[in-house]
């Protein structure tokens, strides 16, 4: 019971952080069809700007005690910044290839990927060796539930993600903007003469997509404080699942990539503990394979014939 | 490229003369050291390791101890009057650069001898260079027994992870009394699995049981669903047999699902990185590494105050142990009567108790080195010595 | 005259040329580099009949260069122990392991093609991003898979007296590969790069590579005119995946090298795209130049090799924005317009 519980809340946390990726990819697939290859890194930029900040002010040294507030705008810092970022790539790197094939912005998703990756790995950035988040909240066990030790840490990150994706939903569902997003996701020359500035949704896309990656980045760093080099193999994997999430759920669909994410987190971790840790990998990619199979289009995903 | 047209042919000339001037600039840049070997002048030595990547300490730090024991011997009047150059390749942490690195100090730079490397499948890729040429390779710090069986040309200064594993069995048992321990090992890096092997061997032998293995990838961040298994197991200790890297990260996900455990590693933990991001949680744990800064021995305190003085930190063992690889070789080019591969191999392979910094050091018939291994203890963020274990 | 056997013939006559002289004249440390170039060239010119030719975008070619690699690797060491005791060379031309390595390449391209068909037949179908996540995670599945594999055996009568399973799955798994005998010599790898172009050659001047490229320029409108799309994409796919595995069989054979499963993954797969795309996807001549270039810059720039990444990274976004057709485009390196115009009236027939 003890081991059911306990994989259920790490699931649940991964789960969580995996969904908040998976928005970002999903959103910017909706409105223009391709795969930004780029967002995991996005993330991981998140997760070191979070480290940077905080060794900045600070926190880093032994016994020092951050406020609470500290936690918050260094989140708040590492979103904006990620924001920006995400705005800046877009406006450089894929809005000229607006009309390209699709071929070349993949790849130039690609290589804004690696440049991400590679510049943030010279000394003058975040170096190459692995760095400790300091810890900005103190961590104490709330409550102990059949064995299962409930830390604040874990509480705390996985209901700021679910704040977050209700915020987000919120925003899609219940405003203008959100309604113009899901316009241009429709139909994006009807949306262009409905009047909407199709330029302005897709950087604001971009900009939101990015900091909730740049937030999943923060609580990541919090969750698992040893940060490894920014071009390890391993943010790159973590990027991989957030978008099987993302197809699991059904592309281009806001909810669905809440609930791939989840779903991605449980069978993961559900899949080490019960069956091999050692294929923890493979799990996630089989299950996409199987999806591609069955059911392209995702959970909540609607199938759509290609019109010719 | 065919040429079907005269067009065609000339572009083909004109490619094939651009690679021909691309390829004489890279065989003529390095060899400008060329003859150089083997007479008089300069005897230039080539060192291999990951200055970048993932574990780039631990070439950084070797070279830092190689740099060193040559700058004393060339202070000291040099080998027979001749000063020692050395020439350092980036294998990036990749087998094929490892290979490539090897290949051209050995063919392009005319190299006497080579250094490295420290992760033993880079070892592997480079030793089988070496062997080829027939040119001396000493490895400072790679414990997979595989890299030695490579060939005559061969050796290693550092001990092997059979022994290692032994040694982490031994200090379980007789020290920390465990009777149950659960291992987590690595199973991307051939060194965990190997030490995890070991250990396991020797532990049995000794009496006690394993609970569990259990396995990650290197770089992974989430180990709870290992942890939590190894939890339900209730062991004494816990075998974390891999890189640093991790080892900071597996700590604090093991103090914070509440085992209280103590945890055992290997000399992959040797880092000054280690303690940074395993902070408290890696406090007061154990591992099994080729020396310690606070060895009173002379030769220890020495080699510390004068990397402190020339580095600016404190060498951690790797540095150790590419000074000492550094002098047995210059010991041994003493000895020897020409520089000649073979010559040179077979000095190397006589050096019987050699004073090193890691202890005292005599290859044995397999070109392994026969010495003690220490236990030491995370305390204050700093190792600090606990106990020597001899070999048997 | 693409069709005649002078392409052929020159292209062996040039490997022959390569392995008799090049050693002495340019030094051993060269020789590798003529190696890598040669098998660089192989995978990029492969790599080119998916990326290229047929406008997929596939970013695991490494694994079918990986699949190759081991199996060739594995037939060669374990065959040469229970053929011969030992895992050495047998030097000569058409001697027994020559052969046997000769064989091996070739059954590793069989296999790597294999893998090909199973990779490609079910995501060749889906829409053309998918492809570059399912190869990537055919990657990953395959470093993974590799990394599991038990220890290599050393000694002959460990070898002789295991099953046939139990060698298949002794291939060293994270320590690597390694004491492969060192087949591979410019010789073979030139003959086979000669064999590489010239298919390529002959299959982009062909009906069929009108039909390739013309998935590429609209895959809807090739349907509509009887293009079997599917078809001709898995096609290209596995042909493609054959060559990596031939370039895999040969790498794995060469000095100094040792088969890692973590350096055959999605870097080197990364490595292979940018030669295609700054060659021009779709031009076999520039595959080749871009291969020539980008092997021997980093062994040029070895001063420099962190910036290696983020220059590469850069560059190619670049060439997307400014010049997306790659240096040469959709052309061959004679059938650019200025040097059409320097032979006048000697005319360069394209067909």
């Amino acid at each position: 019971m003890t081991k059911f519980l306990q994989t259920l809340m790490d699931g649940v946390a991964v789960g969580s952080l995996y969904a908040l990726i998976a928005l970002g990819y999903t959103m910017v697939y909706g409105i223009l069809q391709f795969i930004n290859f780029a967002h995991s890194d996005v993330f991981v930029l998140g997760a070191w700007l979070s480290y940077t900040l905080a060794v900045a002010f600070g926190y880093a040294a032994a016994g020092a005690h951050p406020p609470l507030a500290a936690g918050l705008l260094i989140l708040v810092g590492a979103m904006a910044a990620c924001g920006l970022a995400g705005f800046t790539i877009e406006r450089l790197a894929y809005r000229p290839l607006r009309r390209a094939p699709r071929l070349n912005v993949l790849i130039t998703a690609i290589g804004v990927s690696l440049l991400l990756q590679n510049v943030g790995q010279l000394k003058w950035f975040f170096g190459t060796q692995p760095q400790r988040m300091p810890s900005l909240i103190d961590d104490k066990i709330l409550a102990v539930v059949a064995g299962v030790q409930i830390h604040l840490v874990d509480l705390a990150g996985a209901g700021t993600a679910l704040l977050l994706m209700l915020v987000l939903d919120w925003l899609i569902f219940r405003t203008r903007m959100g309604r113009a997003m899901r316009a241009v996701s429709h139909d994006t020359a009807v949306a262009a003469l409905m009047g909407i500035n199709v330029d302005a949704v897709v950087s604001f896309t971009f900009v939101l997509g990015s900091s909730l990656a740049a937030a999943a980045g923060f609580l990541y760093a919090m969750k698992y404080p040893g940060l490894n080099q920014p071009a390890h193999a391993t943010w790159v994997l973590l990027g991989l699942k957030a978008f099987v999430a993302a197809v699991i759920g059904g592309i281009g669909n806001v909810r669905g990539a809440m609930l791939g994410g989840v779903l991605i987190g449980f069978i993961e971790l559900f899949g080490a503990a019960y069956l091999s840790p050692h294929l923890r990998d493979i799990y996630v990619f089989s299950i996409l394979i199987l999806v591609l199979l069955l059911r392209p289009s995702g959970i909540l995903g609607k199938a759509v014939a290609e019109k010719v | 490229m065919t040429a079907r047209t005269p067009s065609g042919r000339a572009t083909q000339i004109a490619a094939v003369c651009l690679l021909a001037a691309g390829l004489t600039g890279c065989g003529g840049g390095g060899g400008a050291s060329a003859g150089a070997g083997k007479g008089g002048g300069t005897i230039l030595i080539g060192h291999y390791g990951s200055m970048t990547g993932s574990e780039a300490t631990f070439g950084q730090s070797t070279d830092n101890g190689v740099r060193l024991a040559i700058k004393e011997v060339n202070a000291a009047g040099g080998i027979n009057g001749r000063t020692v150059d050395l020439k350092t390749y980036d294998d990036q942490g990749k087998s094929q650069e490892a290979g490539t690195a090897v290949t051209r100090l050995i063919t392009d730079d005319k190299v006497v001898a080579v250094l490295g490397e420290v992760a033993s499948s880079l070892s592997l890729a480079g030793g089988r260079v070496a062997q080829q040429y027939g040119v001396p390779m000493i490895s400072p710090s790679s414990t997979n027994p595989a890299v030695t069986q490579i060939g005559d040309m061969i050796f290693r200064v550092c001990f092997l992870d059979p022994y290692q594993g032994w040694v982490e069995a031994k200090f379980a048992r007789d020290s920390l009394k465990a009777q149950k321990a659960a291992i987590l090992y690595d199973q991307a890096q051939a060194y965990s699995k190997g030490l995890a092997q070991y250990f396991k061997e020797a532990f049995v032998k000794l009496g006690g049981t394993i609970t569990t293995e259990q396995a990650y990838t290197g770089g992974d961040q989430d180990f709870s669903a290992q942890l939590t298994t190894i939890r339900q197991t209730a062991p004494d200790v816990i075998l974390v047999p891999g890189y640093y890297t991790d080892a900071g990260n597996i700590a604090i996900q093991v103090r914070k699902l509440g085992l209280t455990a103590p945890m055992l590693g290997g000399d992959g933990w040797d880092s000054s990185q280690l303690a940074a991001i395993g902070g408290s949680a890696i406090e007061g744990s154990y591992f099994s590494n080729h020396y310690s800064i606070q060895d009173t021995r002379p030769e220890v305190q020495n080699f510390v105050t004068k990397y402190k003085a020339d580095y600016g930190r404190t060498p951690d063992g790797l540095a150790a142990l590419g000074y000492d690889a550094a002098r047995l070789l210059f010991d041994a080019m003493k000895r020897s009567a020409s520089l000649d591969g073979k010559m040179l191999a077979a000095a190397i392979a006589s050096t019987k108790d050699f004073p090193g910094v890691t202890g005292k050091i005599t290859i044995d018939e397999n070109r392994d080195a026969r010495k003690s291994a220490v236990i030491v203890q995370v305390k204050s963020g700093i190792p600090t010595y606990v106990t020597t274990i001899d070999p048997q | 005259m693409i069709r005649s056997a002078a392409p052929v013939a020159a292209g062996f006559a040039i490997a022959v040329l390569l392995q008799l002289a090049a050693g002495s004249v340019v030094g051993p440390f060269a020789v590798k580099l003529l190696m890598d170039i040669g098998i660089n060239v192989v995978l990029a010119v492969s790599l080119n009949l998916v990326n290229g030719f047929t406008g997929q975008f596939s970013i695991g070619h490494a694994g079918f260069m990986a699949v190759g690699g081991y199996v060739a690797g594995c037939i060669t060491y374990y065959g040469s122990f229970l053929l011969w005791g030992g895992a050495s060379v047998r030097p000569g031309l058409l001697s027994g392991g020559t052969l046997l390595f000769l064989g091996a390449c070739l059954v590793g391209s069989l296999v790597a093609s294999g893998a090909g068909f199973l990779v490609g037949l079910p995501s060749l179908r889906l829409r053309g991003d998918y492809l570059a996540i399912v190869t990537l995670g055919f990657g990953e599945i395959l470093r993974v898979m590799l990394q599991r594999t038990g220890d290599v055996l050393t000694d002959p009568a460990s070898v002789k007296g295991a099953a046939a399973t139990t060698l298949a799955t002794s291939l060293g798994g994270s320590l690597g590969f390694s004491g492969l005998p060192y087949y591979t010599n410019l010789l073979w790898v030139y003959v086979f790069v000669t064999v590489t172009l010239v298919v390529a050659l002959r299959l982009k001047f062909s009906s069929y590579g009108r039909a390739f490229l013309s998935i590429r320029e609209n895959e809807i409108a090739a349907e509509a005119v009887g293009v079997n799309t599917t078809r001709l994409k898995v096609r290209a796919f596995v042909l493609a995946a054959a060559f990596a595995g031939l370039a895999g069989g040969l790498f794995a054979h060469e000095v100094g090298v040792s088969l890692n499963p973590r350096e055959l993954g999605f870097q080197k797969s990364f490595d292979i795209v940018i030669m295609v795309v700054l060659g021009g996807m779709g031009s076999v001549s520039g595959a080749v130049l871009a291969a020539i270039v980008l092997t021997l810059l980093p062994e040029a720039l070895r001063s420099f090799s962190e910036f290696r990444m983020p220059i590469y990274a850069l560059a190619l976004i670049l060439m997307m924005i400014l010049r997306p057709q790659g240096l040469l485009g959709l052309r061959e390196v004679w059938e650019l317009p200025w040097l059409r115009r320097r032979s006048a009236g000697g005319g360069t027939e394209t067909a």
